[in-house]
C-alpha cells in the first residue's frame, strides 16, 4: 500500500508503462484506460455476432415462406439477438465509455476499486462466451430475450437452450452488478478538488444515475432468475401454474428490470451526446442543470413504468391508468433533453465532423422512437401494437437510433483521445449516411407491417396480407447496415496505425480529458487538477464562450491559480514511477474469480445432463476455485 | 487510493494513510452502503413474491393453518415460532456483540477496554458464534420440516419459504465465514484501531442481514 513501497518495488513498477503490450499484460491489467479498451473491443465483436444474427432474420423474412434457416434457429437468433445487443453489446459499450472517460473526467488517476473492475471485465467476458457459444450446437436459448415464465421454465423449455439463458444472465448481472458499485464510488469519492456535483461533465452525470438504476433494478431480476433456476434445476413451483404460480409473476419482476434497463442503455448515450453537441457548436451545454435533473427524473419515473409491457395482460383500469400516465410523465423530462440539445445548437458556430453527425442524428431518430413510445403507453392503442412490428419498429429507433447512434458518436469523438490519431472523416461520413439510410429503409417500414398485423417473432408468413414489400425493405436497409458496419471497421482498424496525429485537445472541447496528453499516460494527470468552473478547458482556451453564464466561469485570479501547471505534455514521456504515482499492480486474481464462477454455473448445465456426481464436484471446484483466488486477491496489496 | 491533490512528494507521505477522498469517507464504506441499497432490492423482490403467494398454496402443510391431505393425514401449522423467536434473539444480540467488537478494535489499549469483555477477539468470536447459533437452529428448523412434510418442492409455500430464508442464511453464512476470517487476523497479529475500518465495514453487512431478517421473522412468521 505505502507509497515507498510501491517505487521501491522496481520490477512491478517498470511494467507499468503506458507503452507495454503482449497478452499477459492485457490479461492481468487493472488500468481503467486499457480496460474501457477492452470493453470497446469485446463489445464491438459481440455486435458483429448480434448483427449478423439480425441479418439471418432479416434474410429468412426478406419474402414470404421462406426457409433460409430452420425455425427452431429462428427462434435462437431472435432471442440471440435480442440478448447480445442487450447484455453483451449497448451495456458494454456504454461500460467502455465508464470506464474510460469517468477518472478522466472528474481528474481521478483510476476507479475506486481497479481490480474489481478487471473483474467486472472478465465476468462480462467469459459469462459472454457462455452465452453464445451453445448456438454453434444448436443449443442456444430459444424462448425470447426476455424469457417470459412458465415458458422458460422446465415443463415448456425443458432443453439445455434457457439453462444457458437463465444462467448466463445471472452471470452478467453479476458484472453490471460489480461494475456500477465501482463507478458510483468513484463518482462520489474520487472527484479532483472542486469537482462538485454539479461541475461535472454530463457524460458522467448520466453514468452516474445510469449505475443507480444498475443497483437498484438488477437484484430484481436476479431474484426472477434464482426463481427460475431453482424451478429449472431444482423442482421448485414460481411459476409452476398447476401449483398456484401466477404466470404474472415473471412478467412483472422482469419488467420491473426491463423498463429501468431501457434507460441504462440509453442515457449513457445521451450523455455522449452532451459532450459531443457543446464541443461541436462552440457553446455551453443549455441548461446544464435542467438536463441532469432530468437524467436524475427519467430514472425516477423508470421505475414506475413497468406494466406498460403488461398492458394486454389485463390488470384492470386503474392499473392501467397508472402506469399509462406515468409512462406519459416520462416523456416529459426526455422531451426537455431534446429541446435542450436543440438549444445548444440554437445560436452556436456549428461544426459537423462525423460525431456531431451522429449526435444529431441521435436527436431526430430518437425522437422518432420517443413519439411511437408515447403511442403505445396509452392503452387502448397498445392493445392494437403490442407484439406487432409496430413495436419492433418502436424500439429500434430508440436502441439504435438513440443508444447506438450515440455510441457511434461517442467513438468517432473520443477515438483521438483513445488511440491519439483521428478516424478517417470522409469514411465517417460514409458510415454516417450508409448507417442512416439503412437504419430508415429497416426500421421504419416495420411501423407500417405492424399497423398492418404482422406480429413479432415469427418465423415466416404468407404473401398478400400487404407485408411483402415491407419486408423486403427492411431487409434491403438491415444489408445496408451491413456495408455501414464493414466501412465503420476498415476506419476504425486502419486509423489506429495511419490515422492524422491527434493533440491534447483536437476538438476544443471544455473539459478535463482533453488536457492531458493522447492516449493518456496510466495515472492520466500528472498533477491533480483543481476544479474552478464547469468548462475548465474553455475558460484557459476560449472564455469568452462561457463569459456571463452562471457557475461556468472562472475568473482569472481561479484559473491563474488552479492551472499552474494546466497542460500536461511535458510529463508525456515521464513514467508514474519518475513521478513518484503509486500505481496499483497489475494481477491476474480477478480474472481467476471470474473463471471459479463460470465453472460453478456450468455445474448446473452438468446436472440437468443428468451426471449428478460430476456436476457436484464442477461446483465445488468452481467455488473452492472461486473463493481460493478472491481470498488471494483480497490479502494481496493494491499498490 | 491515489488521488493525490498535494504535489509535493512530501504530501504524498503524509496521505500515505489517510488517502485524499471527495467526501473523507472510506471507498469501501461507501461500495458497501451502495451494496446495501441493492440488497434492498433482492430482499423486497422475495419477500414480496412470498406475500404474493401466501395463502394461494394448492396442498398443505401450510404456515399457520392445520391441513388434510385428501388421504386423510392431518398436518399442523408448520412453523414453530417459539424456537425461531430464540433464534431470532440469538440474531439481534450478535449485532451488539458486533457493536463491542467494533469498539474495542477501536479503542484497543484504552482504560476500560481491558481484560476479557474489552477484547475484540472475544466480541468477534462471540458474534461468530451468534450466527453459527442462528444457522443451526436454521438447520434444525429445515430438518424438521422436511420430517413433517415440507420440502422446496410441496407446494408454493414451501418454494418462497425455503427460497426466502435461505437466502437469508447464505448471507448470515457469508457473515460467519468473514467474521472468522476477521478473527483469524486478530489472532494472528492483532487489530489495531487502524483496522477499525474493516470492521465498520463488516459490521454494517451484519447490521443489515440482521435487519433483514427482522422483516422476515414479522412478515413470515409472526403475521397470520
Amino acid at each position: 500500500m505505502a507509497t515507498s513501497a510501491a517505487i521501491s518495488t522496481n520490477a512491478h513498477a517498470a511494467s507499468h508503462s503506458s507503452e507495454q503490450s503482449g497478452l499477459w499484460s492485457w490479461l492481468t491489467t487493472v488500468d481503467h484506460k486499457r480496460i474501457g479498451v477492452l470493453y470497446l473491443y469485446t463489445a464491438l465483436f459481440y455486435l458483429l455476432v448480434g448483427g449478423l444474427e439480425a441479418l439471418l432474420i432479416r434474410t429468412q423474412l426478406a419474402k414470404p415462406n421462406l426457409s433460409v434457416v430452420s425455425a427452431e434457429m429462428y427462434n435462437q437468433l431472435f432471442t440471440m439477438h435480442g440478448t447480445t445487443m442487450v447484455f453483451l453489446v449497448v451495456m458494454p459499450l456504454s461500460a467502455a465509455f465508464f470506464n474510460y472517460l469517468i477518472p478522466l473526467q472528474i481528474g481521478a488517476r483510476d476507479v475506486a476499486f481497479p481490480r474489481l473492475n478487471a473483474f467486472s471485465y472478465w465476468v462480462y467476458a467469459l459469462g459472454g462466451l457462455f452465452i453464445t457459444l451453445p448456438i454453434f450446437f444448436g443449443l442456444a436459448p430459444n424462448g425470447g430475450w426476455f424469457g417470459y415464465a412458465p415458458l422458460s421454465g422446465p415443463t415448456y423449455g425443458s432443453g439445455f437452450n434457457m439453462d444457458f439463458w437463465v444462467l448466463g444472465l445471472q452471470i452478467l448481472g453479476i458484472s453490471s452488478l460489480a461494475a456500477a458499485f465501482n463507478f458510483i464510488t468513484t463518482i462520489i469519492n474520487m472527484r479532483a478538488p472542486g469537482m462538485t456535483l454539479m461541475r461535472m461533465p454530463m457524460f458522467t452525470w448520466m453514468s452516474f444515475v445510469v449505475q443507480f438504476l444498475i443497483i437498484l433494478a438488477f437484484p430484481v431480476v436476479t431474484a426472477a432468475l434464482f426463481f427460475l433456476q431453482f424451478d429449472r434445476f431444482f423442482g421448485t413451483n414460481f411459476y409452476v401454474t398447476q401449483a398456484g404460480g401466477d404466470p404474472l409473476l415473471w412478467q412483472h419482476l422482469f419488467w420491473v428490470f426491463g423498463h429501468p434497463e431501457v434507460y441504462i442503455l440509453v442515457l449513457p448515450a445521451f450523455g455522449l451526446v452532451s459532450e459531443i453537441l457543446p464541443t461541436h457548436s462552440r457553446k455551453p451545454l443549455f441548461g446544464y442543470n435542467v438536463m441532469a435533473y432530468s437524467g436524475a427524473m427519467i430514472g425516477f419515473l423508470g421505475f414506475g413504468v413497468w406494466a406498460h409491457h403488461m398492458f394486454a395482460v389485463g390488470m384492470g383500469p386503474v392499473a392501467d391508468s397508472i402506469f399509462s400516465l406515468a409512462t406519459m410523465l416520462i416523456g416529459i423530462p426526455t422531451g426537455v433533453k431534446i429541446f435542450n440539445w436543440i438549444a445548444t445548437l440554437y445560436g452556436g458556430s456549428l461544426r459537423f465532423p462525423t460525431s456531431m453527425k451522429f449526435a444529431i442524428g441521435l436527436i431526430a431518430m430518437f425522437t422518432i422512437g420517443g413519439i411511437s413510445g408515447v403511442m403505445h403507453s396509452s392503452p387502448p392503442s397498445d392493445l392494437q401494437q403490442t407484439d406487432t412490428y409496430f413495436i419492433v419498429a418502436h424500439f429500434h429507433y430508440v436502441l439504435y437510433g438513440g443508444a447506438i447512434m450515440g455510441i457511434f458518436g461517442g467513438i468517432y469523438h473520443y477515438f483521438p483521445k483513445i488511440t491519439g490519431r483521428f478516424m478517417n472523416e470522409s469514411l465517417g461520413t460514409w458510415h454516417f449516411w450508409l448507417n442512416f439510410i439503412g437504419l430508415n429503409l429497416t426500421f421504419f417500414p416495420m411501423h407500417f407491417s405492424g399497423m398492418l398485423g404482422m406480429p413479432r417473432r415469427i418465423y415466416t408468413y404468407d404473401a398478400g396480407q400487404g407485408w411483402d414489400l415491407f419486408n423486403m425493405i427492411s431487409t434491403v436497409g438491415t444489408y445496408m447496415l451491413l456495408v455501414a458496419g464493414f466501412v465503420f471497421a476498415y476506419n476504425f482498424f486502419t486509423s489506429r496505425k495511419r490515422g492524422a496525429v491527434a493533440g491534447n485537445d483536437p476538438w476544443g472541447a471544455p473539459t478535463l480529458e482533453w488536457s492531458i496528453p493522447s492516449p493518456p499516460p496510466e495515472y492520466n494527470f500528472a498533477q491533480i487538477p483543481e476544479v474552478t468552473s464547469r468548462y475548465p478547458m474553455w475558460d484557459l482556451k476560449a472564455p469568452d464562450r462561457t463569459a456571463g453564464i452562471a457557475h461556468t466561469h472562472a475568473d482569472a485570479a481561479d484559473i491563474a491559480e488552479a492551472h499552474a501547471v494546466p497542460v500536461h505534455e511535458e510529463t508525456k514521456r515521464k513514467t508514474a514511477k519518475e513521478l513518484g504515482i503509486p500505481m496499483p499492480f497489475p494481477t491476474i486474481k480477478p480474472m481467476m474469480v471470474a473463471l471459479g464462477i463460470i465453472i460453478l454455473f456450468s455445474g448446473l448445465i452438468v446436472m440437468h445432463a443428468g451426471k449428478f456426481p460430476l456436476a457436484m464436484a464442477t461446483m465445488l471446484g468452481g467455488a473452492a476455485f472461486m473463493v481460493g483466488s478472491l481470498y488471494a486477491w483480497l490479502t494481496s496489496p493494491l499498490e | 487510493m491515489a488521488t493525490i491533490a498535494a504535489t509535493a512528494s512530501g504530501a504524498h507521505e503524509a496521505h500515505e494513510h489517510a488517502h485524499y477522498t471527495t467526501t473523507g469517507l472510506n471507498h469501501r464504506k461507501i461500495a458497501m452502503w451502495a451494496f446495501i441499497g441493492s440488497e434492498c432490492m433482492l430482499f423486497g423482490s422475495l419477500i414480496s413474491t412470498y406475500l404474493v403467494y401466501k395463502g394461494r398454496s394448492v396442498v398443505g402443510p401450510f404456515p399457520h393453518e392445520a391441513w388434510t391431505s385428501p388421504a386423510g393425514q392431518v398436518f399442523k401449522p408448520i412453523l414453530n415460532i417459539p424456537v425461531t423467536s430464540m433464534s431470532t434473539f440469538v440474531l439481534l444480540m450478535s449485532s451488539l456483540f458486533m457493536v463491542l467488537a467494533l469498539a474495542a478494535v477501536e479503542n484497543r489499549g484504552k482504560p476500560g477496554y481491558e481484560g476479557l469483555l474489552g477484547s475484540s477477539k472475544f466480541w468477534l468470536a462471540a458474534t461468530a458464534a451468534a450466527g453459527a447459533t442462528f444457522l443451526g437452529f436454521q438447520a434444525y428448523e429445515f430438518t424438521s420440516f422436511v420430517h413433517e412434510g415440507l420440502t422446496i418442492r410441496t407446494n408454493l409455500f414451501g418454494t418462497s419459504f425455503y427460497t426466502l430464508t435461505g437466502f437469508h442464511g447464505t448471507h448470515v453464512a457469508v457473515g460467519v465465514l468473514w467474521l472468522m476470517t476477521m478473527l483469524f487476523i486478530d489472532l494472528k497479529r492483532g487489530l489495531t484501531p487502524k483496522d477499525a475500518i474493516n470492521i465498520d465495514i463488516m459490521a454494517l453487512y451484519w447490521h443489515f442481514v440482521d435487519v433483514v431478517w427482522i422483516a422476515i421473522f414479522t412478515l413470515v412468521y409472526l403475521i397470520k
